[in-house]
């Protein structure tokens, strides 16, 4: 029992498609800026994998394989429009910061791996768990990555303030870099230096060792 | 025009600076050779799908693109993402094709990176960006130009670092994907840089 649970949360730190499987990180640090695109991107891929997932899995066995890719595309595609559609009228200022990110789910590596390895083989349910999960492994790295630059880039969280600036009379003083495009690589690389250091199984082998120093 | 081109190639870089098409540009850097065969069959999709996906946003999806048929009113660009992929596929397609008849050098050199390029960000993501900042037809076939260079010049400089990184003595925990998140930060630091270079 232990065991399935441990290999059903998998997705989460062991097998997390961003860290380890270096899914879907095109748009994972573009909008992790502040919390609240970061959560919007989180929710809006989550569904829409746990949708593409179920609806695939239901029309698994009446799909041909020559053309199941085409038509993988067209239904994550149609669902993307949907979500972009109902951002734009119920949170249209989040979706204009979003920019085309959320039209990019469709070509999110993570949504097409998922459902040509998963949701191509196995019944409709198992497959909606299936992206929650994963949907939930993706969401943990962006919302860690989205609240370390929103908090020390502007000292805010979801746009209050946390940590009050210098200008405004506090003592902390905003550091403009995490804002900008670097600092997402940085702190990405960072968090994955982190998590190896903590499941060392992670760490990858070296394939060009080095020769062992010669002693003085 | 030439400002558009430069801004594309290095200040709106979009890898280091959209972070598009980030999953091929970590799987594919391990060696210089093929990262330059993907960056060349990168700039030659990207140059051909963007300007072909304006026309097709320009004369057929955009409000009152049917005006000529007597239906001003039909506003098709929810339809924008279906077709920007269709194009791409199509294109990626036609290309692969005539590269096998006139250029079979080439496609052999290419090879497998020309179907890994329909699913990349990068030029899905470049029509997008052409389409919400209203380009026209010049100027996309200029924006496409210069953001597959940039693709291709920041894959290229990834690769050649990444080639040297073997002979380094990187700490386990950072080895492979750390230390090349930690790289990419780094090149795009100094790409940020270009962004206050004025033209004269």
């Amino acid at each position: 029992m232990f065991g399935r649970l441990r290999s059903f949360f998998a997705p989460l730190i062991d097998d997390n498609p961003i860290t380890v499987q270096i899914l879907g990180i095109c748009s994972a640090l573009a909008v992790t800026t502040s919390m609240d695109t970061a959560l919007t991107m989180s929710v809006a891929l989550t569904l829409v994998l746990m949708a593409a997932s179920g609806i695939i899995a239901t029309l698994r066995n009446h799909m041909p394989r020559a053309i199941r890719l085409i038509l993988q595309i067209t239904i994550i595609a149609a669902l993307v429009i949907v979500t972009d559609l109902i951002l734009q009228a119920y949170a249209f200022e989040v979706s204009k910061r979003l920019s085309i990110f959320v039209s990019l789910i469709v070509t999110n590596c993570l949504v097409m791996a998922r459902t040509e390895t998963f949701a191509m083989h196995n019944p409709p349910w198992p497959s909606i768990l299936d992206g929650l999960v994963y949907g939930l492994g993706y969401s943990l790295i962006l919302l860690i990555v989205g609240f370390l630059r929103e908090l020390l880039g502007r000292g805010t969280l979801f746009g209050f303030t946390v940590l009050p600036a210098v200008e405004d009379g506090g003592w902390f003083e905003p550091m403009g870099v995490m804002l900008l495009a670097p600092s997402a690589f940085f702190v990405l690389g960072l968090l994955i230096w982190a998590i190896r250091g903590w499941r060392t199984a992670q760490v990858e082998a070296n394939e060009y060792p080095l020769p062992a120093r010669a002693e003085p | 025009m030439s400002e558009l081109f430069l801004r594309a190639i290095f200040a709106d870089n979009l890898i280091l600076s959209y972070f598009l098409g980030l999953c091929t540009y970590l799987a594919i850097s391990k060696r210089l050779d093929t990262a330059l065969g993907l960056a060349a069959a990168m700039i030659v999709v990207q140059t051909i799908t963007v300007p072909v996906n304006h026309l097709i946003h320009r004369y057929l999806l955009i409000e009152g693109a049917w005006a000529w048929l007597g239906l001003p009113d039909v506003d098709l660009t929810f339809l924008k993402l279906i077709a920007f992929i269709g194009v791409i596929a199509a294109a990626v397609q036609v290309l692969e094709m005539a590269l096998d008849r006139y250029m079979p050098a080439l496609y052999r050199a290419l090879g497998i990176f020309l179907p890994l390029i329909t699913v990349n960000c990068a030029i899905l993501g470049g029509s997008l960006f052409m389409a919400e900042r209203r380009y026209d037809f010049g100027e996309s076939v200029v924006f496409g130009l210069g953001s597959g260079i940039g693709w291709a010049l920041a894959i290229a400089l990834l690769a050649a670092i990444r080639e040297r990184l073997r002979y380094a003595d990187v700490p386990p925990g950072l080895r492979g994907l750390g230390i090349t998140f930690v790289v990419t930060g780094l090149i795009s630091m100094g790409f940020t840089a270009f962004s206050s270079v004025a033209l004269p």
